[in-house]
């Protein structure tokens, strides 16, 4: 009589992907369960984007089988149950996704970014999209910017903007990009805190980051890529705190000890 | 001067009736160039290697040839092959072509300025690639290509003259046919010269208030 343990949202098995003759994932099985935040981290190159890419299929995987909430993938071409471009469509608006780099649409309005995909992927009309939109902005402290430019906004806002225009979608699943790499220092703090609020509201996160605090404190879960394959996972205070293998020490401390008072030392390079 | 103010009289109607052929003729030949454009610069990138051949090929064929010839092919030549059009259609027809490949590189430069950001974040949204074009990247590629598109809409209306040699009736033919009854070549060519600028002034006018539209949307 044990009990079973519900579903995972998501789970994905043998996910792998090559560019060309580069083997980027090899590999990789993961089970998310709903509300569970998992952080990602490793060295560049490690195929943690690449990886987060292929969950929304915008890089699609080269083979391996994913199931979302219920629904399986295959995305072996072989296979022949490869899915169509309709039923990733569909997959993907069911998925948020957050950039690096924002990738807010320039043309529209704050309040148009966020009720565009809404309206014509949901099909909900004008006034029930700006009423959704209004309250994640109006959440995000930023409704009165919603007539503006996104452009004139900082990069914080825009993030903070990004965040909402996924949100709108009513999303089963976030997947965060690297969302404050390409934000001034002072800026993080405010894109890092509304993540954090969603976490602890049970929005199910994935996240590849370079922020070991924020890995620390909000996620339930952290991955280590290292080569194509998860290196090593596991509760962030063991993973963190107390890793096993000898890459993952090495990557630790290179971005959390970079103390440069040792740069050069020795080697009379300031004499 | 009473005698240009005469000539205004006796020569006017007919000038402005030239001159109403070539805006209507330009207007055509620009809309169906961006037409031709639009298509072989989505065909550029098409997932089909012969539906990029054909785009390639069309772009270098009418880079590489005289506009000249281009007309004389679809108007004196096409006939050979059973295909028989009306000056005015073979005119309209050639100029589109021709510009339409000039419109086909200046499409391809915006579409590659526009960041693949931009059609990630609409994809990832779940917009299909086709909704994505319509709404996010050809409205941000009107913005970037329209002093380019502008320059080429002026070449066009002016390329019109070429169309005299194939009996189209526009201000260059209808001049040289007053010319040839009243021997002042000076003259008409200078009041031609004339229209053709104030025609010209018309077009970039009205690609400066489209230009101003857009900056305030942004």
């Amino acid at each position: 009589m044990t009990e079973e343990a519900p579903a995972p949202l998501l789970k994905l098995r043998n996910i792998r992907k090559s560019f060309g003759d580069l083997e980027v994932l090899k590999g990789i099985d993961l089970d998310v369960a709903k509300g569970e935040v998992v952080s990602i981290i490793g060295a560049s190159g490690s195929g943690k984007s690449t990886f987060l890419r292929s969950i929304n299929a915008i890089e699609p995987a080269d083979g391996g089988t994913m199931d979302f909430d219920g629904q399986q993938f295959d995305f072996d071409r072989a296979s022949g149950l490869y899915p169509t471009a309709r039923q990733l469509q569909a997959l993907r608006a069911r998925i948020g996704m957050v950039f690096q780099s924002y990738n807010l649409w320039p043309h529209k309005t704050v309040l148009e970014n966020v009720i565009h995909a809404p309206m014509n992927v949901l099909g909900q009309s004008r006034a029930e999209a700006t009423e959704v939109a209004g309250a994640l902005l109006d959440r995000i402290g930023l409704y009165d910017k919603k007539d503006s430019s996104p452009q004139r906004l900082s990069g914080g806002q825009q993030q903070r903007v990004a965040i909402a225009r996924a949100l709108a979608m009513k999303p089963r699943l976030m997947l965060f990009d690297e969302v404050t790499s390409a934000l001034d220092p002072e800026l993080v703090h405010e894109v890092l805190m509304l993540m954090a609020s969603l976490a602890k509201e049970g929005m199910t996160m994935l996240l590849v980051t370079h922020e070991m605090s924020f890995a620390r404190d909000v996620s339930s879960r952290v991955l280590f890529f290292d080569r194509g394959v998860i290196g090593e996972e596991g509760a962030p205070s063991k993973v963190l705190r107390d890793p096993e293998s000898p890459r993952l020490r090495q990557f630790l401390h290179s971005i959390l000890h970079d103390d440069l008072s040792q740069a050069g030392a020795g080697k009379g390079l300031i004499q | 001067m009473s005698g240009y103010l005469n000539d205004i009289q006796v020569y006017g109607p007919g000038f402005l009736t030239a001159a109403w052929t070539v805006l209507w003729l330009t207007l055509l030949t620009i809309v169906l160039s961006w037409v031709f454009g639009l298509a072989a610069a989505l065909g550029q990138r098409s997932d089909l290697a012969w539906v990029r051949a054909i785009a390639a090929f069309y772009v270098w064929f009418i880079r590489g040839t005289p506009a000249l010839i281009q007309i004389f092919i679809v108007y004196f030549g096409m006939p050979q092959l059973g295909i028989r059009l009306s000056p005015y259609t073979a005119g309209v027809l050639a100029l589109a072509i021709n510009s339409g490949a000039y419109v086909t590189e200046i499409i391809r430069s915006g579409l590659q300025a526009i960041p693949k950001g931009q059609m990630e974040s609409s994809l990832a949204l779940g917009f299909s690639q086709r909704a994505t074009m319509r709404t996010i990247i050809l409205p941000q590629v009107a913005r970037i290509i329209l002093p380019a598109i502008t320059n080429e809409a002026l070449s066009t209306l002016k390329n019109t003259s070429l169309l005299s040699t194939i009996t189209v009736v526009e201000l260059t033919l209808y001049a040289q046919t007053l010319i040839s009854a009243t021997f002042r070549p000076f003259d008409f060519y200078i009041a031609v010269a004339i229209i053709y600028l104030v025609l010209t002034t018309i077009l970039t006018q009205l690609a400066a208030f489209f230009e101003r539209r857009y900056a305030r949307l942004y």
